[in-house]
């Protein structure tokens, strides 16, 4: 293991990197390396309840590594369209939403690679990119989001 | 950047030349405030001048002498231009008309509140406060339709809601508007104080900070500072909103959940029941919705109350005889009547054992009646609301007949002995209205072609209610016209949504713009209907019209005519004699 000046941060990312490394070699040897992985809305969370979720076995196996998923835009919280909300359904009535507060649980935050032209919420999305999780609050709208596709780009989906 | 610089020096010139407006004094004139409940005082001089330039009398005197008080004075507040004078936390105790006079140079200006004790003393042992949010005239009338039926134009029985002595007409209006947010009009039964949409337990000053706004004591603070009574607050929606929230919070801004979970625990009411669990749970468990790391389900247990999640685990620890309880049975709102009972569409399928508004009800005051102090509680049925919001008539009327459902539960434990105030109120009311009947056996397809309207409309045929008065099929071939006076632009066809909850709009691709669901276009008979709200709405909204209040039990007498939507708070200080 690595020790740098934070030791402990260090040994879990390596840890982690040698679990995405070990799954993504059992899972991903039949496709070529750069096909991502195909996530759904369904097929996110191992369980879901009063008390939290948890990540599936998919989600935690594919950290770090490009994947693809299919949901609806939903208005960003800042006007620059590098980053928007992936929703289930398309997004619910929600007549105060003013933060991330009011947002259905099981969102995905999607950040752009670039700035990109919006679509109508009605429109099915598939967005590719890279998978993130964590609790992470953006520094500029303070929206926090458990689980992310970054460096992503999308198209609607037929 | 030239626009912005002109508006500036506009700004700057009208501070220093003397016709900035007034100074602004919270509470504001015509406050009606309890004896002996606390608030902030806050005066706003415009100008910002000097800390020893501005005076704040109170019936001539100086008011921090005359309310015990030490003030803080700043200038340029929050980088503004004004300076700010704060007493905080103050009360007055003495009944009578007060008048508060703050002056700057040559500028002053004057407000009276009205300071009311409560001289008879208490007369209830308990208040409990049902709340159908957004319940409207409509919604009561097309419940006792589907519910009790309607035969040569009698009813075949009478709602909870509508059978008791005492009835009101309440005014909802705000400080801002005429037409108010659930935030503000529970904040007004709460706290006694009118103030603006969005705000919970605050007047709307010029601070920045949602959280720095000049506060008024809510019930649930008043209650846990003088008196040993149990309090509850049960909904089916998420705890943190608006409604529930009003108990116990001051914001500025009723999104500020996470900050409401921790009033919540600061309050600690006795029993806490409805949805919402993402608030609880420390950010680094997934589903959480949290900022910080602070797990509130474990502090809520730590201060002695048991967690439960279903209604099974609910009912067991009212069985178990436990004296506190935080129930959280969904990590959105509850489902509603409709889903819960017979389409189990919503989230059903991920919360199978989700209690409704009366079983919670009945759970709730099992608990707090053991209470030698008595209670106080709120019972909330939150989706009438929403689903109105959404134009989705059938579920908004089940939810009105699940509330008629929890108020029986209160009647009947109330009847008992003649000791517990029950009202109930809408806190805003919908555009909403019965305009004859959908009947399939017109010809045509569309919902122009189906309406009956006047003897064409007749009764409708909605199967046989079940036990708890709902009808066991609403997907039948007379049912009510139930109509929306404002929405969105979205597509339909005059039928019940069996599929789950009606999403009229969703957003456009320009931001801030809302456009047709285009999932509704395809029902069969369905036609575009052009929204007739502003661009920027994705659902129905509430309306200024006045909303009926009937109520029961020793105090209920106070209601008569029509009152503003604060007197609420006052009948219930009142009958439990609350001031000093």
């Amino acid at each position: 293991m690595v020790t740098g000046s934070d030791g402990r941060s260090e040994t879990t990312v390596s840890r982690r990197w040698f679990t995405a490394a070990g799954l993504s070699l059992f899972w991903a040897a039949p496709s070529r390396a750069a096909d991502p992985v195909i996530l759904t809305f369904d097929r996110l969370y191992g369980s879901f309840g009063v008390r939290g979720l948890t990540f599936s076995d998919l989600v935690l196996g594919n950290l770090g590594r490009p994947v693809t998923l299919t949901g609806y835009m939903a208005p960003p919280l800042k006007a620059e369209a590098s980053f928007f909300v992936l929703t289930r359904e398309p997004m619910a009535i929600c007549p105060f939403c003013q933060s991330d507060a009011d947002w259905p649980v099981d969102i995905v935050v999607v950040r752009m690679r670039a700035e990109t032209p919006l679509v109508s919420a009605g429109t099915r999305v598939t967005v590719t990119g890279t998978l993130e999780a964590g609790s992470k609050t953006d520094p500029d709208t303070g929206f926090v989001s458990q689980l992310r596709i970054v460096d992503a780009d999308f198209r609607r989906a037929g | 950047m030239l626009l912005r610089t002109a508006l500036l020096a506009a700004t700057v010139a009208a501070g220093f030349s003397g016709i900035a407006s007034a100074q602004t004094i919270y509470p504001i004139d015509r406050a009606e405030i309890l004896a002996g409940a606390k608030f902030d005082l806050k005066v706003e001089f415009p100008g910002a001048p000097a800390a020893g330039s501005v005076k704040v009398t109170i019936d001539g005197r100086d008011a921090a002498e005359v309310l015990g008080a030490k003030p803080v004075i700043v200038e340029k507040e929050d980088g503004g231009d004004l300076t700010a004078y704060w007493l905080r936390d103050v009360s007055v105790a003495k009944a009578g008309r007060v008048e508060v006079t703050a002056t700057a140079g040559d500028k002053s200006k004057k407000v009276a509140w009205e300071v009311y004790g409560t001289p008879k003393g208490r007369v209830a042992k308990n208040v409990i406060l049902f709340i159908g949010d957004g319940l409207s005239v409509a919604h009561r009338t097309a419940a006792r339709i589907m519910s009790k039926g309607i035969v040569e134009g009698r009813y075949g029985g009478e709602l909870a809601i509508d059978d008791m002595p005492a009835m009101a007409l309440i005014s909802t209006a705000g400080t801002d508007s005429i037409v108010t947010d659930s935030a503000n009009a529970m904040s007004a039964y709460t706290t006694g104080h009118k103030s603006c949409v969005n705000a919970l337990g605050v007047y709307c000053a010029k601070n920045k900070n949602t959280l720095d706004h000049p506060k008024v004591e809510t019930i649930g603070d008043l209650l846990k500072r003088k008196t040993k009574m149990a309090v509850g607050v049960v909904t089916n929606s998420e705890i943190e909103d608006a409604t529930p929230a009003g108990v116990v919070a001051h914001t500025r801004k009723r999104s500020d959940y996470n900050d409401i979970v921790k009033m919540f625990f600061d309050v600690k009411p006795d029993v806490i029941m409805g949805g919402g669990s993402p608030f609880f749970l420390a950010k680094t468990t997934p589903g959480s919705k949290r900022a910080d790391d602070v797990d509130y389900i474990k502090k809520f247990e730590e201060a002695g109350y048991t967690f439960v999640s279903t209604k099974t685990e609910m009912n067991k620890a009212v069985a178990d005889g436990k004296g506190k309880i935080l129930g959280l049975y969904n990590t959105g709102n509850v489902d509603g009547a409709l889903d819960l009972k017979y389409l189990k569409k919503g989230t059903v399928s991920k919360f199978p054992d989700q209690p409704d508004v009366v079983d919670e009800t009945r759970a709730a005051i099992a608990t707090l009646s053991k209470n030698p102090d008595g209670f106080f509680l709120m019972v909330e049925s939150a989706r009438i609301d929403k689903y109105s919001h959404s134009l989705d008539a059938e579920r908004a009327i089940f939810d009105t007949i699940m509330l008629d459902n929890a108020v029986k539960v209160a009647k009947d434990f109330a009847a008992e002995k003649n000791d517990t105030l029950i009202i109930v109120v809408g806190d805003h009311t919908h555009g909403v209205t019965i305009l004859g009947t959908y009947d399939d056996d017109r010809p045509g397809q569309t919902p122009r072609e189906k309406l009956g309207t006047y003897a064409d409309a007749a009764v409708p045929n909605y199967g046989p209610v079940d036990a708890e008065g709902y009808p066991t099929n609403i997907d039948v071939s007379k049912r009510m016209a139930f109509t929306f006076a404002s929405y969105p632009d979205h597509c339909y066809n005059a039928k019940p949504y069996l599929d789950g909850e009606f999403v009229p709009a969703v957003a456009g691709a320009t931001k801030g713009t809302y456009v047709e669901n285009p999932k509704n276009c395809d029902r069969p008979g369905a036609v575009h209907v052009t929204g007739n709200l502003p661009f920027d709405a994705n659902s129905g909204v509430h309306s200024g019209d006045d909303e009926v209040l009937t109520a029961i039990g020793p105090g209920s007498e106070m209601f008569r005519g029509h009152k503003p939507n604060t007197f609420v708070f006052r009948v219930m200080t009142t009958a439990l004699g609350l001031a000093q």
